[in-house]
C-alpha cells in the first residue's frame, strides 16, 4: 500500500516523537522496576544484614537454595501448590465449562458471576474467611460433625500433614472460576457443525469432548495454566495471613521466604537470591507453557 | 438433545460447585451480620463497631488515594506509550517493547526488597510515593502492552486523514484515537484498580504509619490485634472487599471480556 509522498507521511513512518510518548512510562518503569531487579541481582551476590557493610559471597546464596533443606522445601511446597492452583482448577473448569457450554442451563450469568467472584476479593479477605472455615471450632469441623465424621475434625491449618493441602484448596477455590470463564469463552467460539459432525459419526458425549472440545481450547488452556501456575508460585498474602509458613515450615513458600528472610531474619542477600530465582522460574514456566501450546497448534 | 437424566446431573454438579464457591463468602457474611461474640452489637451495628475499632475509615481513604493515583497515572502513561508502540516506528522499538514485557511477569516479590533499601536511603520509606510509584511501574508494563494491542488494530485511514488535516500527533491521540478506545480504557482501569486495591506485599513492606495503611493491610493488622471473636473481623473483611466487588458487579461484562482479550492475545 504505497501512497504518493505528497499525501504526507503514512502514520507508521519513523518518528522521533515516539520517544517523547514513551519517556514518562519508561522513566517510572525503569526507576521502580528495571533498576530494582538489577539491584536484586547485585544484592543476591552479597551476605548483607541491611545495616553494616555487605560481604561479597558470589553465588553462595544461590547454592544455598539448592543445599538448604528449608529453602528446598519452600520451592517444593510451591510445586505442590501448582497441583492445587492449576491442575485441579483445570480439570474442574473443563468439566464445568463443558456443561455450561453444552447444556442450555438457566442462570448461566449468575453462575459465571458467582464462580468468578473469588478472583475479585482481596486475598487477605479470602484468607480471613478460610481461616474461619478451617478453625478448630470452624465451619468445616461443624459440617463434619453434623454428618457424623467427628473423627476427622482437627485444626486444619495447625496440622503438619493437612496445612499445605488446606492452603492449596483455597487456591483451587479462587482459581477455578477464572479457569472456567476462560475455557467457556473458548468453547463458545467452537462452531456448532463440528459437534453435529461428531454426533453423526456416532460420538458420545465423552468422545465428543476429547475429539472436538478439548483440541479447540488449547490456547485458552495455555493461558489458564500460565496465569494459575504463576499465581501458585507467587502465593504470599494467603500464607502470610493463614499460617505464616507454619506449623514448623510445612507451608513455607518462596515468596514468603523472601519476606521472612529480608524483614524477619535480616538476610537480605538470601532474600534477594530467592526473589531472583522465583522470577527466573516464572519466566521459564510461562515461556515453556506457551512454547508447548504453540507447537501443538501448528 | 440432552436427556433428562443428563440435565439433572448437570444442575446437581453446577449447584454443588456454586455452593463450594459461595461457602466461605456466606461464612463471613453470616458471621458479620450475626450477634457479636462479646455481645453488645449485632447486625449492622457490627459494621459500625468494626469501622470505629478497626479504623477502616482511615484505611479505605488511603486505599482510595493510592488506587486513584495509580489508576490515573498508569492509564495515561500506558495510553501514551501504547500509542508510540502501536502506531509509530522508531529505532530500538522491539528491544524497548521486550523490556516492557519483562515487567508483566515480574513478581513484586523480586523488586520489593531492593526497593525498600534504596527508598530507605532516600528517606522515602513510609510515604505515599513508596506505595504508589512501584505499583505504577508494575501496572504500566501491562498497560503498555494492552494499549499497544488496541492501537495496532485501530484504523490507519482515520489517523492519516487527521494528519492530512494538519493535526499534531498529540491531538490525533486524544481526539481521534482515545474516544473510540473507551472500552479498552475501561477494562484497563478496572484491572489496575483491582490489582492496586488488593496488593498486599508492597504496602506491607513500605509503610509503618497507620495513616498510610491500605485496606487489606489494615485488615491483616486488625486480625493480629483483635483476637476476641470473629464477628468484627468478619465485618471488617466485608468492608474491605465491598468496593472492589461493587466495581466488579457493575463492570463485569467489560471486565471479563477484557480479561479474555488480553489473555488470549498474549
Amino acid at each position: 500500500m504505497s501512497r504518493p509522498r505528497t499525501w504526507g507521511r503514512p502514520p507508521g513512518e519513523p518518528r522521533r516523537v515516539a520517544y517523547l510518548y514513551l519517556l514518562p512510562a519508561f522513566a517510572v518503569y525503569a526507576v521502580f522496576l528495571l533498576y530494582p531487579i538489577g539491584r536484586a541481582v547485585q544484592l543476591s551476590l552479597y551476605d548483607w544484614d541491611g545495616l553494616s557493610l555487605g560481604r561479597w559471597v558470589g553465588l553462595d546464596n544461590y547454592v544455598a537454595i539448592v543445599a538448604d533443606e528449608g529453602l528446598r522445601a519452600a520451592f517444593g511446597h510451591a510445586l505442590v501448590l501448582i497441583v492445587f492452583y492449576a491442575a485441579g482448577p483445570l480439570v474442574i473448569g473443563l468439566g464445568l465449562a463443558a456443561i455450561l457450554n453444552h447444556a442450555k442451563v438457566r442462570g448461566l450469568g449468575f453462575f459465571r458471576t458467582v464462580v468468578f467472584l473469588p478472583q475479585v476479593v482481596a486475598m487477605v479477605v479470602v484468607a480471613v474467611a478460610w481461616r474461619r472455615v478451617y478453625a478448630p471450632d470452624g465451619t468445616l469441623n461443624t459440617l463434619l460433625g453434623a454428618i457424623g465424621l467427628d473423627s476427622l475434625t482437627r485444626g486444619w491449618l495447625g496440622d503438619y500433614t493437612f496445612a499445605l493441602p488446606a492452603v492449596g484448596v483455597v487456591g483451587t477455590w479462587f482459581e477455578t472460576g477464572l479457569v472456567t470463564v476462560l475455557l467457556l469463552a473458548g468453547m463458545s467460539r467452537i462452531p456448532g457443525d463440528l459437534y453435529e459432525a461428531a454426533r453423526l459419526d456416532g460420538a458420545g458425549a465423552v468422545r465428543e469432548f476429547f475429539a472436538v472440545t478439548l483440541p479447540s481450547v488449547r490456547g485458552e488452556i495455555a493461558v489458564a495454566l500460565t496465569l494459575t501456575v504463576i499465581a501458585a508460585l507467587r502465593t504470599f498474602d494467603l500464607v502470610y495471613v493463614t499460617t505464616r509458613g507454619g506449623p514448623g515450615d510445612s507451608t513455607s513458600v518462596p515468596s514468603y521466604e523472601v519476606y521472612h528472610r529480608a524483614f524477619g531474619l535480616s538476610q537480605i542477600g538470601s532474600a534477594a537470591a530467592i526473589g531472583v530465582t522465583l522470577t527466573v522460574v516464572i519466566f521459564v514456566v510461562s515461556f515453556g507453557i506457551n512454547r508447548f501450546a504453540d507447537r501443538r497448534v501448528s | 438433545m440432552i436427556s433428562r437424566g443428563e440435565r439433572v446431573a448437570n444442575y446437581v454438579i453446577l449447584s454443588v460447585f456454586a455452593a463450594f464457591a459461595l461457602f466461605p463468602i456466606v461464612t463471613i457474611l453470616s458471621a458479620a451480620l450475626g450477634p457479636a461474640d462479646s455481645g453488645g452489637t449485632s447486625g449492622l451495628g457490627n459494621f459500625t463497631a468494626a469501622w470505629q475499632i478497626g479504623h477502616f475509615g482511615t484505611y479505605l481513604r488511603s486505599s482510595l488515594a493510592v488506587s486513584s493515583f495509580v489508576v490515573v497515572v498508569s492509564v495515561v502513561l500506558s495510553i501514551m506509550s501504547g500509542y508510540a508502540f502501536g502506531t509509530m516506528r522508531f529505532r530500538g522499538q522491539s528491544v524497548l517493547f521486550y523490556l516492557f514485557m519483562l515487567g508483566i511477569m515480574m513478581p513484586s516479590e523480586a523488586i520489593a526488597v531492593p526497593l525498600y533499601f534504596d527508598l530507605r536511603s532516600l528517606g522515602l520509606i513510609d510515604t505515599f510515593w513508596s506505595v504508589a510509584l512501584p505499583q505504577v511501574a508494575l501496572s504500566v508494563a501491562f498497560g503498555t502492552f494492552w494499549m499497544r494491542a488496541y492501537f495496532r488494530a485501530s484504523s490507519r485511514a482515520i489517523v492519516e486523514a487527521a494528519r492530512i488535516d494538519g493535526a499534531s500527533t498529540w491531538r490525533i491521540l486524544w481526539q481521534v484515537l482515545v474516544p473510540p478506545a473507551r472500552p479498552a480504557v475501561v477494562t484497563l482501569t478496572v484491572l489496575v484498580f483491582m490489582w492496586t486495591w488488593n496488593e498486599f506485599l508492597i504496602p506491607l513492606i513500605m509503610v509503618t504509619s497507620e495513616s498510610l495503611r491500605t485496606a487489606p493491610l489494615g485488615l491483616a493488622f486488625f486480625q493480629g490485634q483483635y483476637t476476641s471473636g470473629f464477628t468484627l473481623l468478619a465485618a471488617g473483611s466485608v468492608i474491605v472487599a465491598t468496593p472492589v466487588v461493587i466495581f466488579y458487579l457493575f463492570l463485569q461484562r467489560h471486565f471479563v471480556r477484557g480479561l479474555l482479550q488480553g489473555a488470549v492475545r498474549e
